[in-house]
């Protein structure tokens, strides 16, 4: 492509560093997940902070660890995790447009707060997209440069700097990640396959983020709920099914699931708590409510009026 | 037909309880009538077994305004008379022991020959009920009672691409190097996956599928690679 340049070299990719944009959608008959950020409202907030579009493609870093130079001027924004960033050594603020210099090196820590974190550049990686987005898959080897994590030494393209405003988040608008509020959950209807003790223990008890937290799906642990349907047909899978399997611990399905499957569901968490989900690391708490579909529908479209009440601040 | 909530912005239709081709034709006609909505009012559909998942904009639909969509398209397609049968697709495939580590257990388990494997597993057309599990992963069913057999205890670590397996009543072609569970009887030299390709499978849900087996000469003109290495199947 004529419009790139120099780009930016990954140092370190760190834990796990993914390309991604917003996801890659109308793909479920071959069997295509979505991918995507699992936070997308702090991936969102990245790319605005970089006069960028929503859908711009950016990078999702887990935990943290990652280190890049910087081989032409930019501006860059990181959101999501709270982490502690350097340019060149010097602490830069999250939620802030950052202005970089052709040479800088951005290094980050490992997350105190959160998980995920996003790194949005101005203009953003001009990548080819795959099946129409650029999302990475590991899974599936699809998205990103050759559907692979980032690595070591790896060249990113960016595309020419052009001067925008340096903006920032409002403190009161930032997420808070340990924000302990119980995480809502519509009632699929095999929820009736759950004993009624069963179903009150799944929205009163707390349950633990397991070990085995990934971009496929949170395993979590805590009191056992058991579904009286013994086998089922496999049928399709949306974004925050919550299955139990035989052992009767929750599944919380995210970004990079199957597509089909067949445990029983209690129902599907809303997207808007996926994505605070997707902030837990292993060992935190959390806690289901039960909401219906209309409440969901009026909860969404309060929280969409709500975000597009907020303004970014403009700094210069 | 049955309309169920699935999740904030997504609803289930059941067709049947059980896995039938009559369903699966319906489901077929359903997911073909809703795909032009795709990327307007539905983001994404998942045909499977015996259901259909229905993901929508909630921006500008609710559950109410979905399922009454849905409900009008079922009462114009219970009006037409079109044959709901998809396309039939041939795969050929490479039955040689070589390529099939598994044909003879599952021959000596079931009391039959190998070439009378080989024979039962082709003498019929399956149906493709779904896609999932990895992309291009089509689920065809049901294979013939004598020759169906249960996954293996321990999974292989890496199933072969192109590896013609059995499972229970479904039988399948791996789209790409994976770990698998299913009994392996052959190798189908057809890409059931190009990403590079439009479009990038052979085959969708609903169409038919038969196996016509080959020579291992036809299989290697048809593009088809064995396994190498001293123990490729492990």
């Amino acid at each position: 492509m004529n419009n790139t340049t120099n780009g930016v070299i990954v140092k370190n990719p760190g834990v796990l560093a993914l390309i991604q944009d917003q996801g890659r959608i109308g793909q479920h008959r071959i069997g295509l997940t979505v991918g995507g950020p699992m936070d997308p409202f702090a991936f969102r907030w990245a790319n605005r902070l970089c006069s960028n579009a929503d859908n711009t493609t950016a990078i999702e870093i887990s935990i943290g660890g990652f280190v890049a130079e910087f081989q032409q001027p930019t501006q860059i924004a990181l959101t999501g995790a709270k982490v502690k960033a350097t340019l060149n050594n010097q602490p830069i603020p999250m939620w802030q447009t950052v202005p970089v210099q052709a040479g800088d090196t951005l290094k980050l820590g490992f997350a105190t707060q959160g998980c995920r974190i996003y790194l949005a550049f101005q203009g953003g990686l001009p990548i080819e997209p795959q099946f129409g987005s650029t999302a990475t898959v590991v899974r599936e080897k699809i998205g990103g440069l050759h559907g692979t994590a980032l690595t070591k030494e790896q060249h990113l393209p960016l595309t020419t700097w052009q001067a925008h405003s340096t903006l920032m988040l409002p403190f009161a608008d930032r997420p808070d990640y340990e924000n302990e509020q119980p995480l809502r959950v519509v009632l699929g209807y095999q929820a009736e396959s759950f004993s009624r003790i069963d179903r009150a223990h799944f929205f009163s008890c707390e349950y633990k983020v397991s070990e085995r937290m990934d971009r496929m799906g949170y395993r979590l642990t805590g009191t056992e709920c058991k579904s009286s349907i013994s086998s089922m047909l496999s049928e399709g899978i949306c974004h925050g099914a919550i299955q139990l399997p035989p052992d009767g611990q929750p599944i919380v399905l995210l970004n990079d699931r199957q597509t089909i499957g067949g445990y029983p569901k209690m129902g599907a968490m809303m997207a808007r708590d996926t994505a605070r989900l997707a902030q837990k690391t292993q060992g935190n708490s959390v806690f289901f409510s039960a909401v219906t579909i209309q409440e969901a529908h009026a909860i969404n479209v309060m929280e969409k009026h709500k975000e597009a009440q907020i303004k970014l601040l403009k700094l210069k | 037909m049955k309309i169920e909530i699935a999740g904030e912005n997504a609803l289930i239709i059941y067709f049947a309880e059980q896995v039938s081709v009559e369903a699966s034709g319906q489901i077929q006609a359903m997911t073909n009538a809703l795909q032009p909505l795709v990327g307007q009012s539905i983001i994404d559909l998942i045909p499977s077994y015996a259901s259909l998942l229905v993901i929508y904009d909630d921006d500008h639909y609710d559950y109410y305004a979905m399922r009454s969509l849905i409900l009008a398209q079922s009462q114009a397609l219970a009006n037409d008379a079109q044959t709901r049968d998809g396309k039939l697709v041939t795969l050929p495939v490479y039955y040689g022991l070589e390529a099939a580590p598994d044909l003879e257990e599952l021959a000596q388990k079931a009391g039959l020959t190998t070439d009378e494997v080989i024979q039962i597993h082709q003498a019929q057309t399956y149906q493709a009920y779904a896609i999932g599990f990895a992309p291009g992963f089509a689920f065809l069913g049901e294979v013939d009672p004598r020759i169906a057999a249960p996954r293996k205890a321990t999974p292989r670590k890496a199933v072969p691409k192109g590896a013609v397996a059995i499972a229970d009543r479904q039988t399948a072609v791996y789209p790409s190097v994976s770990p698998g569970g299913w009994n392996l009887i052959g190798l189908c030299p057809t890409p059931m996956f190009e990403p590079e390709k439009t479009p990038a499978m052979p085959l969708s849900t609903g169409d038919r599928v038969q196996f016509k087996a080959i020579s291992k000469a036809e299989f290697l003109v048809l593009g088809g690679e064995l396994p190498s290495g001293e123990h490729p199947y492990e």
